[in-house]
């Protein structure tokens, strides 16, 4: 049982040291070919998609990815996809769809980048495209939240049959210091909106939208690489064993349905 | 000397304020009398402002209407029937002030929460139509907004309508933590069950439009309408000046740069949007029904 607070397991996934999609790669699939390009305007390195092999079944991986070093970074955004992004996520969705491979998302985002370029080739209706076409992909889809889960942003690789979170890992409508500079005009006070905003893998799974929380080694996905990979690695494989037996119109009636019953509100 | 020419134009305003509080209730104008235009900040009538339809004679940027103003323009008369109209809100993350906030709103607005969904005519033609209300917590998506358009979908799915969209917004609803976003995926959900039985669908994107809604039910329309000068994006325009630190253009972000980026059909007027959806409509064969 994870006894951090979500401000606590913020610190931990934000630290340098944190494993990123590229460590785990190597060590979970069998072999990984790297695809580029939307196919209408660039390649966006903050996600990286490709084929590769999970235990011997082809599978389509997409991640957000978190550099390790400052120079990573500078290539991946901070992991801040731009809408070529987001579209190069869903070309290879459909291509996985076409040959009927399942879909893999890694989500570690600290959310959709926010500038000019963004805006002008249409952020918005990028995620929103992807989210209604996930929603309808007919193949498996499995996402995990690696560290960051920030708002649209990782949504857009968030539709899924089952979504598993590493055990610190977070996810939320907002960043909790922009909550804080929203509700208390002071970004200083991110640690007091961090644990309000109820945005551990604990809290996710009580609201529905988590299905399994992938337990870190000693309690930080750092302590033991190899262990962890392990667990993500046996998520992946249990989830999809079972996905893919099952007939592709229940699994996708099963996806609606997921999405459709999460809200809270009554009729009196 | 020019800060003493300061001084005298200060004492002067000072000086007339006074003034003004002693003079006759007919030669004061209070504030809520006049409009200023947010775009271009002309100051006109309150009262000739609403005789237009909220929209500035002098830059034609169409201002927020109330939900219920947008039906009335919109709407056959007397033709719109409300769906799920008593929906309210719970707070599912407990956040501070959250209920309180929302009792006030209604009270203010007569609104139960961000959106108004119905059944009605427009110039004969069957729809399933909803309406955002910027004035509910800038008509934010939560679950009452997320669980209205998607039975809205559904609904218009299952009887084969058209469904037309106004939509307002600032995006997610923060208050209601994880399940505010998850309203995204759950609306785009449904609108995509609606398509998939080749139904249409139009959006009219309207000031402002913005973060979770421009990146979920909004962008996904078969016809996307933006009525002039709204504002519609996915960040905010602060949040993006500060990323990049610099000003933006005036321009940045309006329907007007949507359209030149591609991501809108046309921008109608106010006074021609009745017309234009009806045409559209018929269009798509949702002819007018007939009356018994």
């Amino acid at each position: 049982m994870n006894e951090k607070t979500a401000w606590e397991r913020l610190q931990i996934i934000r630290d340098k040291d944190r494993p990123t999609v590229n460590d785990y790669i190597p060590l979970i699939f069998d072999e990984f070919y790297e695809m580029h390009g939307d196919r209408h305007f660039g390649d966006d390195a903050a996600i990286m998609g490709g084929i590769g092999r999970l235990e011997g079944m082809p599978v389509t991986i997409i991640a957000e990815v978190k550099g390790r070093n400052l120079d990573e970074n500078k290539k991946t955004n901070f992991a801040m996809p731009h809408p070529e992004g987001y579209r190069k996520a869903l070309r290879l969705a459909k291509q996985a769809e076409k040959f009927h491979r399942p879909v893999i998302c890694f989500i570690d985002t600290p959310g959709a980048f926010c500038g000019i370029g963004a805006e002008e080739r249409g952020q918005g209706e990028a995620i929103a495209e992807n989210l209604l076409e996930f929603m309808r992909l007919k193949t498996p889809v499995v996402s995990v939240v690696l560290g960051e889960g920030g708002s649209g942003g990782a949504l857009a690789l968030g539709v899924c049959d089952r979504l598993g979170m590493l055990e610190n890992a977070i996810y939320s409508v907002i960043s909790p210091r922009g909550a804080a500079s929203i509700l208390w005009k002071d970004a200083g006070k991110e640690h007091e909106a961090c644990d309000m905003l109820k945005i551990t893998a604990e809290d996710l799974v009580n609201f529905g939208v988590a299905e399994a929380i992938i337990e870190e080694p000693n309690g930080n996905a750092k302590n033991d690489l190899d262990k962890i990979a392990e667990n993500i690695k046996e998520f992946l494989s249990d989830t999809l064993i079972e996905n893919c037996k099952k007939d592709i119109d229940v699994l996708l009636e099963e996806r609606y349905t997921k999405f459709r019953k999460i809200g809270d509100f009554i009729e009196p | 000397m020019l800060e003493d020419l300061f001084k005298v134009v200060t004492t002067r305003f000072n000086g007339n304020e006074k003034t003004d509080k002693k003079a006759p209730a007919g030669n004061h104008i209070p504030k809520d009398l006049l409009y200023k235009c947010p775009r271009c900040r002309n100051v006109i009538f309150e009262e000739e402002y609403l005789a237009v339809n909220k929209v500035c004679p002098n830059c034609n940027y169409h201002g927020r209407l109330t939900a219920q103003e947008r039906i009335s323009l919109t709407a056959d008369k007397g033709s719109f029937v409300e769906f799920d109209a008593d929906m309210l809100s719970c707070n599912p993350i407990g956040f501070p002030d959250y209920d309180i906030k929302q009792m006030k709103l209604r009270e203010q607005t007569g609104l139960k929460d961000a959106v108004i969904t119905g059944e009605a005519t427009i110039k004969g033609s069957p729809v399933v139509m909803g309406v955002m209300d910027s004035r509910y917590l800038m008509a934010s998506m939560g679950s009452v907004v997320g669980e209205k358009l998607t039975r809205a979908f559904e609904r218009a799915t299952k009887e084969k309508l058209p469904v037309v969209l106004f939509t307002a917004s600032g995006g997610a609803r923060m208050q209601e933590g994880i399940i505010s976003l998850m309203q995204m995926a759950k609306t785009s959900g449904a609108v995509a069950k609606h398509s998939e039985a080749g139904l249409l669908y139009i959006t009219v994107l309207t000031d402002p439009t913005t973060g979770g809604v421009t990146a979920s039910f909004a962008s996904l329309g078969d016809i996307i309408i933006a009525e002039p000068k709204a504002l519609v994006g996915f960040a905010g325009r602060r949040v993006i000046e500060d990323t990049i630190k610099q000003r933006l253009p005036d321009d940045f972000q309006l329907a007007e740069f949507l359209m030149e980026k591609g991501f809108a059909d046309m921008i109608v007027e106010r006074k021609k949007m009745r017309s234009v959806l009806s045409h559209l409509l018929k269009l798509h064969g949702y002819m007018p029904e007939k009356k018994d």
